[in-house]
């Protein structure tokens, strides 16, 4: 395959030239209520070519893995056709390696009948709590493999094993109806998934709870958030705006996105990386052949770093972080986040809360989106703080604000640092990305709050 | 082409073969300019097999051999849901066209022009303005085939324009955009191009709103972003039958305002949202979805049909998938007003363009939070500036149950939605201000 793909990349007439081949397997399984919804099974082959004349890009994807010399020709005449004289490009060592799937307990190896035994027993929870009208599961494993070549003589070959579950409990009263949802994910190992019978049967009884909660009244309040949830508000409200490609080509970005800003207090540290073994944004080489890196984004409250393909890192006159990610073959790959967290301090639980007269403790996560400016995420699970402790439950909320002031209203990091493995990343089209995020417990003064 | 029937009704009782071929061209904007041109080309092969009474699926994208696509399906089979339909027989198909050889016939150049010629009126109007974009034209061809002999294929073509400015001024960052979907090809831009330079108008001066209870107008793009994504759950088949669609049970009742008509119609011409047939080779057709108020129908496949014992709205939707009930195109009926009047009743509001996280809500009940990303204060009866920092909340149910007003203008938004715009008597505003 080397040897094929060196020879395809031969002669090209472009600045850069690669070709990515992929070949995928899924199996995934959904309930609604009793009912089994859908049992997939899905397998993938096919690739692209990505061309780069001068600042001009062309790309070209495909199924049919024949005539791929045409397929360079064709994504090189598209990359002129942009006409885009100067091209930055940050230089990157050629990379040589084969890296085998990271796997413990592999899900390929287990029997369909063996994981649906134990989805029916988490429905069965579920549907068999007082109240709950019925409860929707999806369950899915993917195996993937990447062959990456490139015209500067880079040939990798990665594969990685996804597992991911989504399981929520829907609780209906005449006419109001509450749900409640737990997501988790693994990097190769089905363990993750199981052994939630607990947690489950908890979910299913909040969901009933929540029907007679009351609602928040909309306004500002001081939050603290769990480390779920802070590992959400961390990747939408800061995560996106690190991504250079936003920034790259506005020269009033970069200024207000200028290094050495001051974006928060001596407490804040943030980090991305994919060069931790073991989590969902974990990989050895980003998607353009660069090797995984640890990047602080914030340290002590300073803006220091920032997320880089090869591209933006070029025209920025940065260092690529190994952050260009495509979510499969027909995509380019983009600037995304890997696992992306925010450094443990020192407050524990019980000061953190301890003087908050009215506030929102706000936990898990129920989604997210950024304007990069603004952010809103809401939680999965809300309740009032009064007088310094956790008080009622109530209807899970939104949380919503400008960047810039709410990073700058974090007072206070907890001691708990805890990985968030259940999400998966949206961007220009490309969905989900394996993603992880966390945080400890933070405190936010000031925050906007609406009930849902 | 393979042939993938044959060997599936030799393993199961049915059998149904679904393909996509896709050809798609993007050409991509970026900083005012263009920066890169893209070919995609995609062959989807989906296998439903009914086999015992159950149904087993799987889905091959690209060279996936019959044998290795049969033996997947029969792999999930004992697993499979209890198949409570059967497939189709042939049909005649009324024809409802969504095929126009012309948006092939569109060169990368011509695209090229389209997008720099709408950047440039932008930047006529506001010279600082950053746009990004996507021009791009598909073509695919769809062909359904199941073993009790019903054969049927079609083409469709969609040709798309869309382009988002930003604008970055001390500590703000202000987003606008529109864009155009259609079965033809779109050589005029101008309504794209006035009303992104409308927003850039209103948006001029940043003002801010007291928090309270006000009057809030959303237009068809804030409608697209704050209240639809509920409805499509409620009025979908899947959640009908299982019960958690606030609206299972209450065909016939008046849940919402008089003056609220909803229709799903699949039919129309050169929409991209239609087809001939849905998925599955049911014909398309318009399905009332409320009338004057009143919950009239759902929307439903084959599957969820027969659970909910009627019939099939031909709304057997892929999304890569077994099919399941979807949307085609969304109308909901206009008004007698007209905008400029109904703006003209309000002596402090909101108009609401756009809002982000909205869709993060409470679905199922309605509930609602959402970020206004883009949206305009109102006083006495004139827009007057840009509010940020604000949040409108509230419930679908109730906004629909109790309208203030529809326009008598409505327009499509991305190809899928149609909307006039909507007045609410009073929604909870809150605004941190500038």
């Amino acid at each position: 395959m080397r040897d094929r793909l060196s020879q395809v990349l031969k002669g090209h007439q472009a600045d850069y030239a690669e070709v990515r081949l992929e070949t995928n397997e899924v199996s995934h399984i959904t309930y609604r209520g009793r009912r089994v919804d859908e049992i997939t099974r899905a397998a993938s082959s096919g690739g692209n070519v990505r061309a780069r004349v001068g600042g001009g890009w062309g790309f070209v994807s495909f199924n049919e893995l024949d005539g791929l010399k045409d397929k360079v020709a064709l994504a090189v005449r598209q990359a002129r056709l942009v006409n885009r004289q100067e091209g930055y490009f940050a230089p990157a060592e050629p990379v040589v390696d084969i890296v085998p799937p990271e796997v413990s307990k592999d899900p390929r190896s287990m029997p369909f009948a063996d994981k649906k035994k134990l989805l029916d027993e988490y429905n069965e929870i579920i549907l068999g709590t007082p109240g709950i009208q019925t409860s929707s599961i999806a369950y899915a494993d993917a195996f993937k493999k990447v062959t990456f070549a490139s015209s500067e003589g880079s040939y990798i070959e990665q594969s990685r094993v996804d597992v991911t579950l989504r399981v929520a409990a829907v609780a209906r009263d005449g006419g109001e109806v509450q749900q409640t949802s737990l997501s988790l994910g693994s990097k190769g190992d089905f363990g993750v998934v199981e052994g939630l019978h607990g947690r489950i049967g908890e979910l299913a009884k909040r969901a009933v709870e929540m029907l007679s909660a009351p609602k928040v009244k909309n306004g500002e309040y001081t939050v603290i958030l769990d480390p779920v949830l802070a590992g959400v508000f961390t990747h939408e409200a800061f995560g996106h705006l690190s991504e250079s490609d936003h920034i790259y080509e506005n020269e009033k970005l970069r200024q207000m996105m200028v290094l050495g800003r001051k974006f928060g207090g001596n407490l804040l540290n943030i980090v991305d990386g994919a060069a931790v073994p073991g989590l969902r944004g974990s990989f050895k080489y980003d998607d353009e052949g660069v090797p995984a890196q640890k990047t602080y984004l914030i340290r002590e409250g300073y803006l220091v770093g920032r997320l880089h393909s090869r591209e933006t890192a070029g025209v920025m006159d940065e260092k690529p972080t190994g952050n260009a990610r495509a979510v499969g073959y027909l995509f380019p790959p983009i600037v995304r986040m890997t696992n992306t967290y925010i450094e443990p301090g020192d407050v524990v639980f019980d000061d953190m809360i301890k003087d908050i007269r009215l506030g929102i403790y706000a936990k898990d996560w129920y989604g997210g989106t950024t304007s990069l400016e603004m952010f809103t995420f809401s939680a999965g699970e809300a309740y009032m703080i009064r007088d310094g402790k956790v008080a009622e439950l109530v209807r899970p909320v939104t949380l919503s604000g400008n960047v810039f002031t709410t990073l700058a209203n974090i007072d206070a990091v907890g001691n708990d640092l805890e990985m968030n493995q259940g999400g998966g990343c949206g961007k220009a089209d490309q969905a989900p990305l394996p993603v992880s995020n966390g945080s400890p417990h933070i405190r936010i003064r000031r925050c906007l709050v609406g009930g849902r | 082409m393979y042939d993938y029937l044959s060997p599936a009704k030799k393993v199961a009782e049915h059998a149904e073969v679904f393909i996509v071929h896709a050809r798609r061209t993007p050409v991509r904007f970026e900083a005012n300019q263009l920066k890169q041109v893209q070919t995609k080309e995609s062959t989807t092969v989906a296998l439903r097999i009914i086999k015992n009474g159950r149904i087993g699926f799987a889905v091959g994208n690209g060279a996936i051999p019959p044998e290795t696509l049969v033996a997947m399906a029969v792999e999930t089979v004992p697993f499979g849901p209890e198949a409570e339909f059967e497939f189709p027989a042939a049909d005649n198909y009324l024809p409802v066209n969504v095929f126009d050889a012309g948006v092939d016939d569109v060169s990368i150049e011509r695209m090229a022009e389209l997008g720099l010629g709408l950047i440039e009126k932008l930047r006529e109007h506001t010279p600082d303005v950053l746009c990004e974009g996507n021009v791009s034209k598909q073509v695919s061809e769809i062909r359904l085939s199941n073993s009790r002999g019903m054969e049927t294929s079609y083409q469709r073509s969609v040709f798309s324009v869309n382009i988002e400015g930003v604008l970055v001024r001390e500590g703000d960052l202000l987003f606008v955009g529109d864009g155009e979907s259609s079965c033809r090809p779109i050589m005029d831009c101008s309504r794209i191009a006035e009303s992104t330079i409308r927003q850039l108008e209103y948006a001029r001066v940043l003002t801010r709103l007291d928090s309270k209870t006000m009057p809030v107008v959303f237009t068809p793009i804030g409608i697209a972003s704050t209240l639809v994504a509920p409805l499509g759950v409620a009025f979908n088949g899947k959640r009908v039958v299982d019960g958690s669609s606030p609206l299972k049970g209450r065909q016939g009742e008046k849940v919402f305002d008089v003056k609220f008509n909803l229709w799903d119609d699949a039919t129309l011409p050169f929409q991209p949202g239609s087809c001939p047939c849905d998925d599955e080779g049911v014909p398309s057709q318009r399905t009332p979805l409320v009338e004057g108020g009143v919950v009239k129908e759902f929307l439903f496949d084959l599957q969820t049909a027969r659970q909910a014992g009627t019939k099939s709205t031909g709304s057997g939707r892929r999304g890569g998938g077994l099919p399941g009930p979807g949307s085609s195109s969304l109308i909901i009926g206009e008004g007698v007003e007209s905008y400029q009047d109904i703006l003209k009743q309000i002596d402090e509001g909101l108009l609401v363009e756009f809002t982000m996280g909205a869709e993060q809500g409470n679905l199922l009940s309605g509930d609602f939070a959402g970020n206004v990303l883009l949206g305009f204060a109102v006083r006495n009866g004139e827009i007057v500036g840009r509010v940020k920092d604000t949040v409108v909340s509230g419930n679908v149910y109730q906004i629909l149950g109790s309208i203030g007003a529809l326009s008598r203008e409505a327009r499509w938004v991305s190809g899928f939605l149609k909307t006039p715009y909507i007045l609410c008597p009073g929604l909870s505003v809150v605004s941190k201000g500038v």
